[in-house]
């Protein structure tokens, strides 16, 4: 029994049961296939999240969030800049208590290098309801080129616990049709 | 010296893999050295490598 | 070198006090004994304290009731996490090792007065933590994120129940050193305590890993220490965080071997097949601490892959070979019990009415196909996007923690009290149908939640309205079904809950005892300590009604992992 020394002494020499072996070597396969495909995903796929971070002041985070809101404002939202950038232009969005700043508009099917961070505690980046969701570290730039796929008015929530505020913590995200279509648009309606 | 007493008790030649898996401060090493070279060193170096912003 | 000299105060086997067991024939050490049962009760109340934290926490969590206000759920939700996700299930993880060694190998437990040096300072440890929290100022979560600061004594008390708890390891290290070599035994160790040993050395790596980000963090809350590096903090803090859980996991698959060998006499299908998938564990399964680090910036995709796989998910062919083997061997068993008919007449007849079988099969049953299907895929470098710190991830451990390790432990509460305890379980009726309800509880709130945390919910989160946000976001109607659903099936949870303790006290406090010939309420198998023959397949090489189950849980498990790829295409780009 299970509770009980082995039976015999030498049991490394007992034979497998037919059973057990082939799950043993289907069970196998699949996690070389599993472990196979998250490296295939790095070639094949659309949505792997980049390495590339940088340490950084958080106070010195801020500044460069704040010049770039400043140069891009469109308009404000209750209070908050609504930020513009160029399309395939470096962006970047900051986490603190509790905020997501700024709110960006971007254009489907531009992309952008995302910087995010954060300048009190950790906070988690979670767009919805597309539900991407990252980690933000403060001291750590995170920078991700990242490629609306759908047009509209995304919320960030976070989901990193970060005090009692923590659930008032939300931001958004603008996501416009393509300019071309859009003139296209309005070409078609003159007509 | 549990060694010793083995090979006293049990004639017989016991497979090294049964060996391996009677010496339970043998899988002690195992188990601790693995996870924390690389889980922790590893992961703890490539953090450490995170370069500075200009 | 004598035994004196490998644990220091020892004491010599003749000074120990045994008695023999009626049912079982064991040996067991008066001193080993009297440690169990106090292990397994402070398990006890620390889960009746944490479980009643989980209560609020998930009516807090069903939006039609939102029970507590924002700061009263955040420190609750502190608080539960500490004690289950650590008090309880170290506690009784303790018992486990004590019975698996001592008790299993007929040997004395040596020096016993370290264990109980080592049991003081993890109820020491436990209660500061607990009082820290309930002050309020300290509700930064089980995980302690830095730059967040607790109060020193909230990392104090960690440190010295994990200290504690390292004692515990030791001693039963110990307790192996000495069996073998006053040769309570013949041959190898019995697969339980192969188990129970997997355990101890994923124990041993936990705490030092514990020891090693915590007491900086606990300079770092007195002013000692100017700076904890969050990303650092959080590499080494999951070490201790995962590994934990991975204890669990390998003390409860010895229990459902335990409880199958204990109740219809089930052996190992191949002593070989089933310490080579404890053997993984020993090397890889610590290593899926990575899966809380896939969101994170800065670490390399071949860093993540390595160790998010264990290591090409060898510990995940572990736990499958498990998942075989242990269904396996209690049909083989069936089957030799004379229930040999048709595929499943092994299931239909086996002991449901006892809570020790239906628990640990619920567990065995849920920890597959609901923890451990969502664990690959939540661990899956890329799908983790989809899922990172949404509520989906608490539905996915109390699909391992809840229905695996503590259904498993409740069902081998139910052996221990008779056997260890010496008295018959009260109420039995009550004990009956325990495990089903806390099952189908634990079950429903980790489907539900891992539900929610598809469509995006958040965990750790007061509210999820957003009312009193600057930029409103409205989650979807689904959404809120499935947090309400959550806290119904929290509900029955807790009953079952509530039910297990009450058994337990009143079983230790009023249950009869069992005098020697007694015959038990939840009688054990009848061939006692007894091998019926060498091996479990012996004269019963087919298994056609594990065959069934596994293929049902292997589809499963492959078409989940796909539909989830199907999610992940679907995202936004990002590189």
């Amino acid at each position: 029994m299970a509770v009980t020394p082995p039976a015999q002494r030498i049991w490394w020499n007992e034979p497998i049961e037919r059973v057990e072996l082939t799950w043993v070597i289907i069970a196998f396969l699949w996690g070389l296939f599993m472990f196979g495909f998250m490296i295939a995903w790095h070639f094949i796929g659309g949505q792997n999240l980049s390495r590339e971070a940088y340490r950084i002041a958080p106070s010195k985070y801020e500044a460069k969030v704040e010049e770039f809101a400043k140069k891009h404002t469109v308009r404000e939202e209750k209070g908050v800049p609504v930020v513009k950038p160029p399309a395939g232009s470096d962006i970047y969005i900051l986490g603190r208590l509790w905020q997501w700043w700024p709110i960006l508009e971007l254009e489907k099917g531009q992309s952008y290098r995302v910087h995010i961070s954060s300048i009190d505690w950790q906070h988690g980046f979670s767009l919805q309801p597309t539900n991407i969701n990252i980690q933000v570290h403060p001291g750590y730039e995170h920078v991700i080129t990242l490629t609306p796929t759908e047009a509209g008015e995304f919320g960030i929530v976070c989901n990193e616990f970060c005090g009692i505020g923590h659930h008032t913590m939300t931001g958004k995200i603008y996501v416009t049709e393509p300019k071309r279509a859009e003139s296209g648009q309005r070409l078609a309606d003159g007509r | 010296m549990t060694n010793e007493t083995e090979t006293e008790q049990t004639p017989e030649h016991v497979p090294m893999m049964q060996q391996i898996l009677d010496n339970p401060f043998l899988l002690l090493f195992l188990g601790v050295t693995i996870p924390t070279v690389l889980y922790i060193l590893w992961g703890v170096m490539e953090v450490a490598s995170i370069p500075l912003a200009d | 070198m004598t035994a004196e000299t490998v644990v220091g105060v020892g004491r010599r086997a003749a000074a120990a006090d045994f008695r023999t067991c009626p049912y079982t024939g064991l040996k067991v050490d008066a001193a080993a004994q009297t440690l169990i049962k106090a292990n397994a009760v402070a398990a006890v109340v620390f889960l009746l304290i944490g479980g009643l934290m989980g209560l609020l926490v998930a009516l807090t969590r069903w939006p039609a009731v939102h029970l507590l206000p924002a700061d009263w759920f955040y420190l609750v939700l502190t608080g539960h996490g500490a004690n289950v996700l650590l008090f309880w299930i170290i506690f009784f993880e303790i018992a486990v090792l004590y019975f698996a060694s001592a008790v299993l190998l007929n040997c004395r437990l040596p020096a016993p007065k370290f264990a109980w040096l080592g049991f003081a300072l993890m109820v020491v440890g436990a209660i500061i933590t607990n009082v820290v929290v309930l002050q309020g100022e300290s509700s930064v979560m089980f995980t302690s994120y830095p730059p967040m600061m607790a109060k020193p004594n909230f990392y104090l008390g960690l440190i010295l129940f994990a200290v504690g708890a390292l004692i515990g390891c030791a001693i039963f290290f110990a307790t192996l050193a000495i069996a073998k070599q006053e040769r309570t035994y013949e041959g190898s160790i019995p697969l339980v305590t192969f188990g129970a040993l997997t355990a101890a050395i994923i124990a041993v790596f936990t705490i030092a890993s514990g020891a090693i980000i915590l007491i900086p963090t606990w300079l770092w809350s007195l002013g000692l220490i100017g700076e904890i590096d969050p990303l650092m903090y959080k590499v080494v803090w999951w070490a201790m965080g995962h590994s934990s859980q991975q204890i669990n996991v390998s003390a409860h698959v010895s229990i459902w071997y335990m409880v199958g060998a204990l109740l219809l006499g089930a052996k190992p299908l191949s002593e070989k097949v089933s310490r080579t998938a404890f053997f993984l564990y020993i090397l890889f399964l610590q290593l899926a601490s990575a899966h809380h680090l896939l969101a994170e910036p800065g670490l390399t995709a071949s860093w993540k892959i390595v160790n998010t796989s264990y290591m090409m998910y060898l510990a995940v062919l572990g736990s499958m070979i498990h998942g075989l083997t242990v269904p396996g061997s209690i049909e083989a068993a069936q089957r030799k019990n004379g229930y040999d008919k048709g595929v499943f007449e092994w299931l239909r007849k086996a002991p449901w009415g006892n809570p020790a079988f239906a628990g640990m099969f619920l567990s065995l049953v849920m920890f597959g196909f609901i923890g451990g299907i969502s664990g690959v895929v939540l661990g899956t470098e890329q799908l983790n996007v989809l899922m990172h710190n949404t509520i989906y991830v608490p539905g996915h451990f109390h699909g391992t923690v809840v229905t695996g390790t503590t259904l498993a432990f409740m069902a081998g509460t139910y052996l221990v009290l008779p056997l260890i305890f010496q008295r018959e379980i009260v109420w039995p009726k009550l004990a009956k149908i325990q495990p089903y309800l806390f099952g189908i509880g634990a079950a429903g709130i980790s489907l539900f939640m891992m539900g929610a945390g598809t469509l995006g919910v958040a965990r750790r989160h007061w509210d999820i309205t957003f009312s009193d946000a600057e930029l409103s976001f409205a989650h979807s109607a689904g959404a809120f079904l499935m947090m309400g659903l959550n806290g119904v099936f929290a509900i029955l949870a807790a009953l079952g809950g509530a039910i297990y303790v009450l058994v337990v006290v009143g079983t230790v406090l009023f249950g009869k005892k069992i005098t020697a010939g007694h015959k038990l309420t939840f009688p054990l198998h009848a061939g006692g300590g007894a091998a019926v023959s060498q091996y479990g397949s012996h004269a019963t090489t087919k298994l056609p009604g594990t065959i069934v189950l596994v293929a049902i849980f292997f589809v499963c498990f492959v078409l989940y992992y796909f539909i989830n790829w199907k999610y992940l295409s679907e995202l936004w780009l990002f590189r």
